[in-house]
């Protein structure tokens, strides 16, 4: 009997599934595909840098250091010598690497307080969104100033720094739906099936933020590949000689008056990364939101 | 409007102590030793001992709580470790040069993106308003240090327009002139953000009722625009403006060092560099003020331009 009970299909969400939702999105509009196509080439030679650097990023030589972009160093050469190219290919790795895991930490767990807290609504959800608030209006570079300055520049602590400042936003653009969808009368059929809440928030209210979540989360890997590089600047990026974009142009900088491709070919590398990744999380945002979504 | 003042004011103090709160966990619950930090590896174990002592840090975490809380808000934010100077008077030296540079970037960019974006929302999906949104995108896409380095190569290296370090001499052309770079710098970042708020909400606000009666019933639209349109837009931008303020700070920071202009921006780098753990703990508390402060400014502006929220 409970068998054919559970067998009725449970009412589907108006919205479509969050793959197509992104696909229409994507097709709304044409400079969400310029960031996408720009941004994977840059992931791809970041990946393919072992095969593709024509240097060693650490090797250094005396002989040829500070020398302008040429036919055996394209991007020329920093104050060791080193190939400015291989470091920019090798630097995008660790920028993407720093900025991808801290955005998808920062995804998972202010998505699930975002998510929990509006599904448990009440004085709870008032508690933990003001602490959200709070953390909120810290800014994501002081932020990391601060947590890097006392925790010491490394890899791991930098990714900490990092989403520390974006676990508010996704626990804001989580709640919000959450709240909305609890009330409908699919989510009671599922309470009235005896669902845990945990199976009901996983299956039910996760796939209708999805897709707003993954447009976020693009928009903020933008900022976290920003925030990375302005702390490697003021010189709390991973340690040298490790090559970083910000770190890079903190070392090109020192010889701007001579040298100023050093700090040029990295300063446009974050920009192209950062630019591509906001006209990629822009458009689509666009297309997504519901409230610009309305008139359709 | 007074007893609103009043509520916001009192609303202030939880979130003062939060933030404050948030600032003291990151500088003593996470793990670390802060007197580590300052004597590098190689300290003996009894100048680590002496350290934690002067810091503080070998009370007990409550009573550490306790006094970080209570000296915070007196303003006893302990010697620099490396001036021996009270932390306080390092930052009230450098801040009127931090005010200066924030007033005036928001200044410009509000002058730059608010017609910009009222602009843009009038001829919406025309080539103007395409090139505004794109141009936009990429000013936001700017980070700080990088736009502040582009300008000083081209305006202060290339054409020597203007000098390349410091806040130069004291006669007040020489003031301007050294501010100009970094006002321009924040200006056109912060110019990009206000141009899209201002776009998007004056959209929104042009989809009214009541702009249609208004155009129905024949008001000029250079009427509904201003007395009606823009000031219903603005609302939004000024929260967002407020919002801002936390990432300009951030961002003078970098603009700061690139053009090696006093400020809390190269104050906290030197902090940095010279581990000098009381001015950076002193700095922090100093950005947990800014930002409640900021927070604070915001919802008074709000109700200022919005009647509705005050009576709320």
């Amino acid at each position: 009997m409970t068998e054919s009970i559970a067998a009725v299909p449970v009412e589907r969400p108006a919205a479509a599934h969050w793959l197509l939702q992104l696909r229409r999105a994507f097709n709304a509009n044409a400079t969400s595909w310029v960031g996408l196509v720009v941004f994977l080439v840059i992931v791809a030679l970041a990946l393919l840098a072992p095969l593709i650097a024509p240097y060693d990023p650490l090797d250094q030589d005396i002989i040829s250091r500070l020398e302008g972009p040429s036919a055996a160093h394209w991007f020329g050469t920093d104050s060791y010598g080193r190939d400015t190219l291989s470091r920019l290919l090798w630097g995008a790795r660790l920028s993407l690497v720093i900025g991808s895991v801290s955005i998808l930490s920062a995804m998972l767990i202010g998505g699930t307080i975002g998510i929990v807290s509006g599904y448990v609504g009440g004085k709870f959800d008032l508690v933990v969104m003001q602490a959200m608030d709070v953390l909120l209006s810290f800014p994501s570079l002081i932020m990391g100033l601060m947590v890097v300055a006392m925790l010491g520049p490394s890899m791991g602590n930098l990714i900490i720094a990092i989403a520390l400042t974006a676990i508010a936003p996704f626990a804001r653009i989580a709640r919000a739906p959450t709240i909305a969808v609890k009330e409908r009368d699919y989510i009671e059929a599922c309470r009235a099936l005896g669902y845990s809440d945990l199976r009901i928030m996983a299956v039910h209210i996760l796939p209708n933020i999805m897709a707003e979540i993954l447009v976020m989360g693009s928009l903020w890997l933008a900022t976290a590949i920003r925030t990375e590089a302005s702390l490697s600047f003021i010189g709390l990026g991973v340690r040298p000689p490790v090559a970083t974009w910000g770190g890079m142009i903190r070392e090109g900088f020192e010889n701007i008056l001579d040298s100023a491709w050093l700090s040029i070919f990295p300063s446009l590398a974050i920009l192209l990364v950062v630019f591509s990744l906001n006209m990629l999380g822009d458009g689509l945002r666009d297309a997504i939101d519901p409230k610009l979504r309305g008139g359709e | 409007m007074i007893g609103y003042i009043v509520k916001r004011l009192l609303l202030a103090v939880p979130t003062l102590w939060a933030v404050l709160t948030i600032v003291f966990v990151l500088a003593r619950v996470l793990p670390g030793d802060p007197a580590q930090t300052i004597l590098g590896d190689q300290a003996t174990q009894e100048a680590l001992v002496a350290m934690r002592h002067r810091l503080g840090t070998d009370k007990p975490i409550a009573e550490q709580y306790a006094d970080f809380l209570a000296n915070a808000v007196r303003g006893r934010w302990g010697d620099s470790l490396v001036t021996g100077k009270p932390v306080l008077e390092e930052v009230g030296k450098v801040l009127p040069y931090s005010i200066d540079l924030t007033v005036s970037a928001i200044v410009l960019g509000a002058l730059i993106g608010v017609p910009l974006g009222t602009w843009s929302a009038l001829h919406r999906n025309a080539a103007f308003d395409y090139i505004a949104r794109l141009g936009s995108l990429l000013g936001l896409s700017f980070p700080a240090f990088v736009s502040a380095i582009m300008l000083l190569l081209a305006f202060a290296i290339e054409l020597r327009w203007f000098p390349v370090i410091g806040a130069g001499g004291s006669g007040p052309w020489e003031r301007l002139r050294a501010i100009t770079l970094p006002t321009v710098n924040l200006g056109i970042i912060m110019a990009a953000y206000v141009t899209r708020v201002t776009r998007s909400s004056m959209l929104e606000v042009l989809g009214e009722d009541y702009i249609r009666t208004a155009r129905a019933k024949g008001v000029p639209s250079r009427v509904i625009l201003w007395r009606h349109a823009l000031r219903n837009a603005l609302i939004p931008v000024v929260t967002v403006v407020g919002l801002y303020l936390g990432i300009l700070i951030g961002n003078s920071v970098l603009t700061e060092i690139v053009f090696n202009r006093s400020g809390l921006g190269k104050l906290i780098v030197s902090a940095l560099d010279q581990r000098d753990y009381t001015v950076l703990q002193g700095m922090m508390v100093v950005y947990a003020f800014a930002i409640v402060l900021v927070n604070l400014l915001t919802d008074l502006t709000y109700g200022f331009i919005d009647p509705r929220i005050k009576r709320q």
